[in-house]
Order: structure tokens, then C-alpha cells, then sequence
């Protein structure tokens, strides 16, 4: 062959696997609009932690349990939460420790959802004006943060938890900080 | 009826932007509605990924307009301002990112591929000079005899 079409040809057949592999990757479940969390590495910042059920004020401590947790953010709203919300009830029926936010949504409603369709989380924490999600980065629901025993943010992640994402994304992260601790 | 479809093709030509919600704020100053103005266009919206949080209504961008508000009445500057979002939702929230080694190479290999291509240019050109000797060569070689002059010149003068 012409050593002349050589360098093309290898760039194109280079580009063309490195596209191949992306859009693979795509449809897998690897979504390019999920951003990065500014957050991962940081502790959950500081707010007002108000309990949806009683206006109870939380202390920060309730992110430092000792063993990882998750931390939920949805709201009645939002149709994918819905579509999640069951997966959420098996995962706190298997033991793991679920904290919710509820972002932006109505109070009410809010209570009206958990009772009809059970509560996965150990508590809730109220924030209709989604000045906490905002602190943490939130730019839609639903989405998940793994916190490790110590309050730290591991992983963030923009979508529903289903059962796919939880095995091959979240649940290997959860069982690294499981055995850390 | 047959002028249903004419009708259909018209309506591409009217383009239907998505205005932005006019809310309606109070400045202390000229100054900080113009820091207003700018920090909503260079904010860029998480939710919709190339949208300015101006141009855009997702509610994480109506928020953030709320945010920029009040963190400018508060006395805050623009960059502190920046740096307040870029803290929540990472370099990707403003369209003028810092130097960081993605960045970088981002910008570095525009530059290598223009100067790649400069270097080709500069090594092809010997190479066509000698092509062009070459010819040059041949074209000496293909100079007619003189019996083919005689000839040709006998040609032309018979065409007359």
C-alpha cells in the first residue's frame, strides 16, 4: 500500500474506535450530561436541617453514622422519583441507611407520598426552597450521594437508582466505604 | 385543501425562540444590575448544558438567578459571585473556566495541529521543487529534431 495514506488511515481508524467506544459506553448508561460533583472529597455542607415530618432541626452529625449512607434527593414532582421509589424500598429492606431531601416540593404532598407508598428513608429533611440543594450541587432530581461513616461525599449521581446503577455503579463504592470503615 | 401543506412549510419559516421569564428586581445600583446582566450570561445553566442561566427557565436556573441576586445585593463582587457556583457545580457552570490540565490540553492541541501541519507544508515544498526540475528535464528531451522542425514548419506552411 502507499506509505502516503498510511497517517490518515491510522487517524481515522483511531478516531473512529475512540467514537465507537463512547457511544457504546452512551448507550450503556453513561450519561455525558452528568456532571461531576465540585463536592466529592468534601464534607455535606452545613444548613438547616429541618425534619419534613415534625420541623424537628437536625444536627450535622446525622451524616456521621459511622458506616456510609445514602443521601436522596427527590421530590413528588419529579416522575423519575416515582419510578424510583421502590427500588429505594428494597434497598432500605436490605439494611442500608437512606437519608432524604426533599427538594422543592410541598410539604403535604410530600407526607401524602411517603405514607401511600412507604418510607425508605430514616429521615427526611425538608427543603422547599432548595437553598440546601443548591449547596449541594443539586441540579435536578433525583439525584444520590454515597457519604462515607465520617460525613465525607464520595460519589454523586444524577439519575434514578435502579437496580442496574445500584450493581454496577453505587453498590461497589458502598461496599468499599462498607469495609473501610 | 391543496394549500394545507404551503401553509405547513410557511410555518418553518417562523421561528419560535424560548424567551426567558421577565422577572422583575430591584438594583441598588446601575453597577449591580450591569453585574446582574453579565453574571446571568456567563453563568451557564447545569441542567440544559449550553444554555446561559439568563436565557434559560429550568428551575435549578431560575434558582441560581435568584442566588446571583442576592449574593449581589449582599455586597458580594462577580468573581466572588463565580466562585460561589463554581464551588457547587464545579468549573462546568462558567463559560470561562480556570487553566487546569484538561483545559489545557484543550487549548495546546489546536496550536500542535496548526504547527504539524506547518511542518508538512515546509517539508513538501523541496519535493515539488525537484519535481519541477524533473519536468523541466523531460520537456528539454522532448525538444523536436531538426528533421521533425523541417516537417512541422512544412505542415504549416501547406495549411496556408
Amino acid at each position: 500500500m502507499n506509505k502516503k495514506y498510511a497517517i490518515p488511515l491510522i487517524l481515522f481508524l483511531a478516531l473512529s474506535i475512540a467514537f465507537f467506544v463512547q457511544l457504546q459506553r452512551n448507550s450503556n448508561g453513561d450519561d455525558p450530561k452528568a456532571l461531576e460533583s465540585a463536592l466529592v472529597g468534601k464534607p455535606v455542607p452545613t444548613a438547616m436541617l429541618q425534619d419534613l415530618f415534625d420541623n424537628k432541626t437536625h444536627e450535622q452529625r446525622i451524616f456521621q453514622q459511622g458506616k456510609p449512607i445514602l443521601l436522596n434527593v427527590w421530590a413528588t414532582w419529579c416522575p423519575t422519583c416515582y419510578a424510583e421509589h421502590q427500588y429505594l424500598n428494597q434497598l432500605h429492606s436490605q439494611g442500608i441507611t437512606i437519608i432524604g431531601v426533599d427538594y422543592k416540593d410541598k410539604t403535604d404532598k410530600a407526607i401524602k407520598w411517603l405514607k401511600e407508598l412507604g418510607n425508605p428513608y430514616q429521615l427526611v429533611i425538608k427543603d422547599e426552597k432548595g437553598a440546601f440543594g443548591l449547596d449541594l450541587g443539586v441540579y435536578g432530581a433525583p439525584e444520590t450521594f454515597i457519604i462515607d461513616g465520617k460525613g465525607i461525599i464520595h460519589y454523586r449521581y444524577a439519575g434514578d437508582v435502579n437496580e442496574k446503577v445500584w450493581q454496577s455503579t453505587l453498590q461497589p463504592i458502598y461496599q468499599k466505604l462498607m469495609e473501610q470503615k | 385543501m391543496r394549500k394545507i401543506p404551503y401553509f405547513f412549510t410557511a410555518l418553518l419559516f417562523f421561528a419560535i425562540t424560548a424567551k426567558a421569564a421577565i422577572e422583575v428586581r430591584n438594583f441598588a445600583s446601575a453597577q449591580q444590575e450591569q453585574d446582574y446582566q453579565t453574571l446571568t450570561q456567563e453563568l451557564r445553566c447545569p441542567q440544559c448544558q449550553n444554555n446561559n442561566i439568563a436565557d434559560s427557565n429550568a428551575t435549578i436556573a431560575v434558582d441560581m438567578r435568584e442566588k446571583v441576586y442576592q449574593l449581589l445585593n449582599q455586597g458580594q463582587t462577580k468573581q466572588q459571585v463565580v466562585d460561589y457556583m463554581v464551588q457547587r457545580y464545579g468549573n462546568f457552570v462558567t463559560y470561562n473556566p480556570p487553566l487546569t490540565p484538561a483545559t489545557l490540553l484543550l487549548w495546546i492541541v489546536p496550536i500542535g495541529l496548526v504547527l504539524f501541519g506547518g511542518i508538512l507544508v515546509l517539508r513538501r515544498k523541496p519535493k515539488t521543487q525537484i519535481q519541477a526540475k524533473q519536468s523541466a528535464v523531460q520537456m528539454d528531451d522532448e525538444k523536436l529534431t531538426q528533421a521533425e522542425q523541417q516537417r512541422l514548419a512544412k505542415l504549416l506552411a501547406d495549411k496556408e
